[in-house]
């Protein structure tokens, strides 16, 4: 009984394992690739995946530019085929299978010329924390996945005493569509980031809390690391460092 | 019916029918502007300004500057300014605003645009009258600066603001493409640059750099990235290629003559070369400063008012310091396919005036776009980027002169790069050309550089790049850009010929309704003076 007993558990215990894998990887459809596929495929080819909405940057003249991740990676589509009412659908979690062509633009590995379909299924990919990557090669590893950097100090701009510019270099003003760039320090280096403006526009947290700053400030950020000559984060929510 | 009911039917019909008919105007349009007798200087005026900047913080201090100059000018006139780094979110906002009558009082535009705004009635303001007026027209007497007099601004770039015969548009700045040549790699690729840069040059040298090693290695650069040849914006491209073959595009009159077959063998020659790894582009690849800065790139096409980008020295910079590789800069026109008779696209903002309910507002609005025109302004701006004044009067002052002659400074204002991408366009105003421009022209334009992003990204991805697929290419652009709906000149009087068979119908139904209302009064009349008879 003993024997029984022992078996019973082990076969137990190996069917919740195989269970929580599962949990781990997507299950991909026929036909589909896995986020290793993608990440190996060459660029300038079709690319078919699936993967899960996590925000969405813009709509204009029915295309849109969406941050999406699979529980193995992310996908950054840009200017997909999407109606405006498709795009209203495409809400944080969407699963949605994608066809496209594989591309780089400065750095930036994105899907262009895609058309999707929206699939049954729901997921939204947790934070990472990758402050201890900034600066090495292994942060490009994590482009366009939803990311942390924990304990930032920000630093003045290049003008000695701007905590944020609009623009890259101030030639932008408040209340047009200026991004604002800020720079933040760990570790004695200091590093560049973007609440980018299509993302995150004034009327949001995150937007505000960076006008908000103070050079000197200690802060957690959050965002979408997206990638131009470098790693350029689109930071989505800023908040005091805990 | 009773007699309410039969009163009010007619009176019902014919407010209906004013309503119809007011509502084929769409949103009630603005009488035409006339000039006052004079400026009311006891009035205030608030004006607005939509500028667009290259993303130059130097630039929209000039703006600034400008505006609180001319404030102190005129105490009575504020400008509020808007800023943009695109002239598409500029159109796009102005067509927006044009349907509530919100409209900027003056706006940094392209002719392009301008075609399609006059598709409004009275929006944007003819200056003919304007220039010509004597007490606040150019050079005018009772102007508070210093201006130009018409004669004073350069009669071509003047012409490019004219629209159906009239003047919509004064130019701002103008600046054309330059090619930004790393001269190094071209002698390390064993070539000697020519005096004057040819289409065949450059695909030769760029076809040699495309060259790599067994470890994916290019020898010229040392690096795994190279895309010899990079082009910004390749509507230019196919427009100026076209133009130098002279080859059709557009006709006068709005016609579409993009689609033939000399497009497909410049387009065929592209391919070529795409598949050698010898060229891409801006909205395929990347920015032509960064690769051309970070060694990656021999010839980059860019607009000469990106040339403080451009270049091992260059004062702004997208790539880090470390990424910037040292070489040798030449400034070329853009490659020419006849050397003897060079042709380049000129191009750079202009500016409008919109139509406003008060001629004083749009006084105190062309009072403030002339203002633009001064040498302050002019000079200022010009040296902000490879641009060049509009004006004869700034081009022959002694300081900007000096400013284009300077040499041996390491000062960011005196780049040699950008003078001589400003010089270019100096020595170059006589072989400049400008395309015409009708309600249509901007998706023309995108078109043609459609055509060259399709091909190279159809090459890159592996497809079959032949004479169906161009047939296929043309037939889908033109449905993509809505080439097959026609188009027509804007800003002038057309003949629309003969009324379409359903619009004669609808007339002769509004004619026979109102004769019918009219029977019906007539009758209701008749039937009262008959009952008062008795």
């Amino acid at each position: 009984m003993k024997k029984w007993i022992a078996l019973f558990l082990a076969l137990t215990m190996v069917f919740c394992f195989a269970a929580c894998g599962k949990e781990d990887t997507d299950v991909k459809s026929e036909g589909v690739m896995t986020y290793a596929e993608y990440a190996a495929a060459e660029l300038d080819s079709q690319v078919v995946v699936e993967t899960y909405v996590q925000a969405k940057q813009s709509w204009w003249d029915n295309k849109a530019t969406v941050y999406t991740q699979d529980k193995d990676g992310a996908y950054f589509l840009y200017n997909m085929s999407c109606s405006e009412a498709d795009y209203e659908k495409l809400t944080p979690g969407t699963k949605i299978k994608v066809t496209g062509y594989k591309s780089e633009w400065s750095g930036e590995v994105e899907i262009i010329d895609a058309t999707f379909e929206i699939e049954d299924g729901n997921y939204i990919a947790p934070v990472t924390d990758v402050t201890a990557l900034l600066g090495k090669d292994e942060l490009a590893e994590h482009q366009n996945q939803f990311v942390s950097f924990k304990g930032m100090t920000i630093e003045a701009m290049d003008d000695g005493v701007s905590p944020f510019y609009y623009s890259w270099d101030n030639s932008g003003q408040p209340g047009t569509d200026a991004d604002l760039y800020f720079n933040a320090s760990v570790n004695g280096e200091t590093y560049s980031f973007v609440v980018e403006y299509y993302l995150c526009n004034e009327t949001t947290e995150a937007y505000q809390a960076v006008t908000a700053l103070q050079v000197g400030d200690k802060v957690d950020l959050e965002g979408f690391l997206y990638w131009y000559n470098g790693s350029q984060p689109h930071i989505t929510a800023v908040s005091p460092a805990k | 019916m009773s007699t309410l009911w039969k009163r009010i039917v007619p009176l019902l019909a014919a407010l209906l029918t004013a309503a119809a008919l007011g509502g084929c105007h769409g949103a009630r349009s603005l009488d035409a502007f006339s000039v006052p007798e004079a400026f009311d200087l006891s009035r205030s005026y608030t004006i607005t300004f939509w500028a667009k900047n290259d993303t130059n913080k130097t630039q929209t201090a000039i703006y600034e500057r400008a505006i609180r100059d001319f404030e102190a000018l005129y105490p009575n006139i504020r400008v509020n300014l808007r800023l943009y780094t695109d002239y598409g979110k500029i159109y796009n906002d102005v067509i927006t605003n044009i349907a509530t009558n919100t409209t900027p009082n003056v706006c940094i535009t392209y002719p392009d645009h301008i075609a399609t705004y006059l598709t409004g009635s009275n929006v944007v303001v003819p200056l003919d009258e304007l220039f010509d007026d004597a007490k606040y027209g150019l050079g005018g007497s009772e102007l508070l600066f210093d201006g130009p007099a018409r004669e004073e601004i350069i009669p071509k770039f003047l012409g490019e603001g004219v629209i159906g015969g009239h003047s919509y548009a004064i130019p701002f700045m103008r600046s054309t493409e330059a090619c930004y040549v790393n001269k190094t790699y071209v002698e390390k690729l064993g070539y000697t640059l020519p005096d004057v840069l040819t289409w065949d040059f450059i695909w030769e040298v760029s076809d040699a750099a495309a060259q790599k090693d067994a470890d994916g290695i290019y020898p010229v650069n040392g690096q795994k990235v190279m895309i010899p040849f990079i082009y910004k914006s390749t509507d230019n491209m196919m427009i100026q290629m076209l133009r130098q073959k002279g080859a059709d595009y557009s006709s006068e009159d709005g016609g579409i003559l993009l689609f033939h077959d000399g497009t497909k063998s410049l387009l065929q020659t592209v391919a070529a070369h795409v598949r050698r790894g010898a060229f891409s582009t801006f909205k395929i690849s990347s920015d032509p400063a960064n690769v051309l800065n970070a060694g990656q790139c021999v010839f980059a096409v860019d607009s000469t008012a990106g040339s403080t980008w451009m270049g091992s020295d260059a004062p702004l910079s997208d790539i880090s310091a470390d990424k910037i590789v040292r070489f040798e800069t030449a400034v070329y026109p853009v490659p020419q396919f006849d050397p003897a008779a060079p042709q380049m696209i000129s191009q750079g903002p202009s500016v409008c005036v919109f139509n406003k309910a008060d001629p004083q507002e749009v006084l105190a609005s062309w009072l403030f776009a002339q203002y633009l025109l001064t040498n302050q302004v002019q000079i200022a701006y010009a040296q902000t980027e490879g641009y060049v004044p509009v004006t004869e009067k700034a081009q022959s002052d002694p300081a900007y002169q000096a400013y284009l002659h300077h040499e041996g400074s390491s000062d960011a204002l005196y780049y040699e790069v950008k003078l001589k991408a400003a010089a270019l366009l100096a020595e170059h105003v006589d072989d400049t050309f400008v395309t015409p421009v009708f309600n249509g022209s901007a998706s023309l334009r995108d078109a043609a550089g459609q055509l060259i992003e399709s091909t190279v990204k159809s090459v890159k991805r592996g497809e079959t790049v032949d004479d169906a697929y161009f047939n296929r290419l043309f037939s889908d652009v033109t449905a993509l850009y809505r080439l097959d709906r026609g188009s027509r000149p804007t800003g002038g009087r057309t003949e629309v010929g003969p009324l379409p068979a359903t619009a004669k119908r609808l007339l002769a139904a509004l004619c026979a309704a109102w004769v019918l209302i009219g029977c019906i009064f007539l009758r209701q009349q008749i039937k009262k003076r008959r009952k008062s008879s008795r």
